[in-house]
């Protein structure tokens, strides 16, 4: 059965510094969560919090609803794959994933069959007898993964597993990493700093920046609804574009560009206040007739993909802005082009950076 | 209009360098000059007396007179009627048998607490430097001499538990066992390395050992001691060697003589004596070259053996 995790009030300090500030979060059993953010966030201190590498300094953790914050890492049912993958380089593969097993006093018949069945799951039996440093990239990460699984744990924790990997294998290993927690069903937190693993692979996703969480939600919601200009600017590639807006005269119309943008309704603002606009570079229409004149861009540089095109244009205010197209436009460097949006999948944000909704 | 034929331009070619002088000379003529003050001292300072030692080895030589060539004599002797041989041998061996392990043991321990990364790391390790430094000397082997005396300080420490102590240098039951004791305290230099080598152990290991429920004894046995191996065999050898070839220990504190009753004849110091107590050149040759016979039959099984116990990573 899967398990879940809460996290009351969770806070980090080495010494005077504060490294995590009070969080609150709450991850249902089988759910695969995915902590993202940028380097020196804290998603991999939060995350060996939970394993019970790193003493919670103030707050509670609760597995299943049992504080956990002075169990030792090893009784707390969980399993972590580490970033370099942290394999024994002097034992073969089948004692690396024995290892835990032997550790916990297991008999010699149940330790050969389980990691024989996990390294049947993993596609790894050929590899059994060779030494972590005979294996390839791809290969050492199946076996840390196994060396998680054999242990049968509660809970499955990753962090950054997949950042030593080439970018093929890298999808390779997220798909199987996304089917395995579908084969098992198990509680998973997944940390890393790219957000396109996250959108593909989590049931939830934990936005955190300097130790806070920024927004949690499913991965649409955060692309669909940013709490904040953080997220906004961090979910989505390209990341969204933000002009310079101010409130315009009626409140559900907002200066962008040099151009007034009539929104679908009225926002809590007052006349003149100083805003942000923002838009996706996929919510950008190169001409046509739909949705509302943005006005002219220069393009300064086309980046054609085949499926897609990318511009990167500034506006006659001198702003930068991306556009992502689909299809092969046929635009060339130095052309002025017309842009409409769509004001309604549109964000604006306060001068604190918070989502204005309307 | 000129024209040149074939051959002209053959004429015209500098005759090319032989394949010898081409690999010394070409453009190398710098590097040649900084090496040359390492060549010459190698050549005339190492090289050359090894060889002549080797040459004396099978001869009967007293500095007086010319070397008289004995053929395999002095092996003979050595193997067959030199009990003084054989108990320099006996005495070496013990010492390198109990000092080197003994050595290595407290410097693994001592490195181990040191890489727990307690404060002003940097001041400790250089004060249990220290005895490397200066252990080898004279003037430590001296003051060895007071403390391990019939009065030294050593007995008045423990006659103040109570315990009358023995004489620990003069009596021969325990006069090389203080200079192994002598030896153990010098074990900044392995534990210097051992630390290096502890600190090239990913934390990780431990942290993924930890998670698996690992005991801190398992993890010592079953990651730290395999991942050190490397380091272990560098110390091993390295500490092997420098115990066959002490000498200074035992000359200072048995006054030269290796006694009590031979209790303290190192190897070297019987070479010493033979080479420059009895003017017993030849022979003095003949015992050196056993001892690096011995010395590279060790180091030769070490290699040997290694691949079944030591972990190289790549």
């Amino acid at each position: 059965m899967a398990t879940s995790i809460k996290l009351n009030k969770v806070v980090k300090r080495y010494g005077a510094v504060e490294v995590i500030h009070g969080i609150d979060l709450a991850i249902d059993p089988g759910e695969f969560v995915v902590f993202v953010g940028p380097s020196g966030c804290g998603k991999s201190t939060l995350l060996r919090m939970i394993a019970g590498l790193e003493k919670i300094t103030g707050g509670d953790l609760l597995i299943d609803g049992e504080r956990m914050n002075d169990v030792p890492a090893s009784q707390r049912g969980i399993a972590m794959v580490f970033q370099s993958y942290a394999l024994y380089p002097h034992m073969s593969v089948y004692k690396n994933l024995a290892f835990g097993l032997e550790t916990a006093g297991y008999k010699k018949a149940e330790i050969d069959e389980r990691v024989q069945r996990v390294a049947r799951i993993l596609k790894i039996e050929s590899l059994l007898q060779r030494r972590p440093r005979a294996l390839s990239g791809g290969q050492r990460q199946r076996v840390a993964i196994g060396r998680a699984i054999v242990r049968e744990p509660k809970i499955f924790l990753f962090d950054e597993p997949l950042s030593n990997l080439d970018a093929e294998l890298r999808v390779q290993m997220r798909v199987e990493i996304a089917k395995l927690h579908q084969d098992l069903g198990n509680t998973m937190i997944y940390v890393t700093h790219d957000q396109v693993e996250a959108m593909t692979m989590a049931d939830k996703i934990v936005v955190l920046r300097d130790g806070i969480v920024m927004q949690a939600g499913a991965p649409l919601e955060l692309y669909n609804r940013p709490a904040n200009q953080f997220v906004a600017g961090f979910i989505g590639s390209p990341k969204m574009n933000f002009l310079a807006a101010r409130a315009s005269a009626g409140a559900n119309t907002i200066e962008v560009a040099g151009r007034n943008v009539s929104l679908d309704a009225a926002l809590a603002v007052r006349q003149d206040e100083p805003l942000t606009f923002g838009v996706r570079p996929e919510h950008i229409a190169v001409g046509g007739e739909a949705g509302e004149m943005l006005g002219e861009v220069k393009v300064q540089l086309v980046e054609h993909l085949g499926g897609g095109t990318v511009l990167y244009a500034t506006t006659a205010g001198g702003e930068n802005l991306t556009i992502s197209a689909a299809g092969q436009l046929r635009v060339r460097h130095g052309e002025n082009v017309p842009l409409r949006i769509d004001p309604a999948i549109c964000h604006v944000f306060d001068s604190q950076g918070m989502a204005l909704r309307s | 209009m000129v024209s040149f034929t074939a051959g002209d331009a053959v004429a015209r070619r500098p005759a090319k360098p032989g394949r010898l002088s081409r690999f010394f000379f070409a453009g190398n003529g710098a590097g040649y000059m900084f090496l040359a003050p390492w060549l010459i001292g190698f050549l005339g300072l190492t090289l050359g007396p090894a060889l002549a030692s080797l040459y004396l080895s099978f001869t009967d030589y007293d500095l007086l007179q010319s070397p008289r060539f004995v053929g395999m004599d002095n092996y003979v002797r050595m193997a067959t009627g030199d009990a003084k041989f054989a108990a320099a041998m006996k005495v070496t061996f013990i010492y390198v048998i109990l000092s080197v392990p003994l050595k290595l043991i407290f410097a693994l321990a001592l490195a181990m607490a040191f890489n727990r990364g307690i404060k002003g790391l940097p001041f400790y390790r250089a004060v249990f430097y220290l005895p490397s430094l200066l252990g080898g000397s004279v003037a430590i082997a001296v003051l060895w001499r007071q403390l391990f005396a019939a009065d030294g300080l050593v007995n008045s420490v423990l006659s103040v538990f109570g315990i009358d102590g023995p004489s620990w240098i003069s009596n021969p039951n325990y006069s090389l066992y203080t200079l192994v004791v002598l030896s153990v305290w010098q074990f900044g230099s392995p534990m210097i390395i051992f630390l290096a080598g502890l600190r090239q152990i990913p934390q990780d290991m431990y942290e993924a050992a930890n998670m698996d429920g690992a005991s801190k004894a398992r993890q010592f046995f079953r990651i730290t001691l395999p991942l050190l191996t490397p380091v272990i065999f560098f110390n091993f050898v390295i500490q092997t060697i420098d115990a066959f070839k002490a000498f200074t220990p035992s000359f200072i504190i048995s006054a030269g003589t290796g006694g009590p009753i031979n209790s303290t004849l190192f190897y070297t110091l019987y070479l010493y004596q033979e080479a420059f107590g009895f003017f017993r050149m030849g022979y003095a040759s003949a015992l050196a070259w056993v001892l690096v016979l011995i010395i590279a039959v060790f180091t030769a099984f070490s290699f040997l053996t290694a691949r079944y116990w030591v972990h190289y990573d790549e």
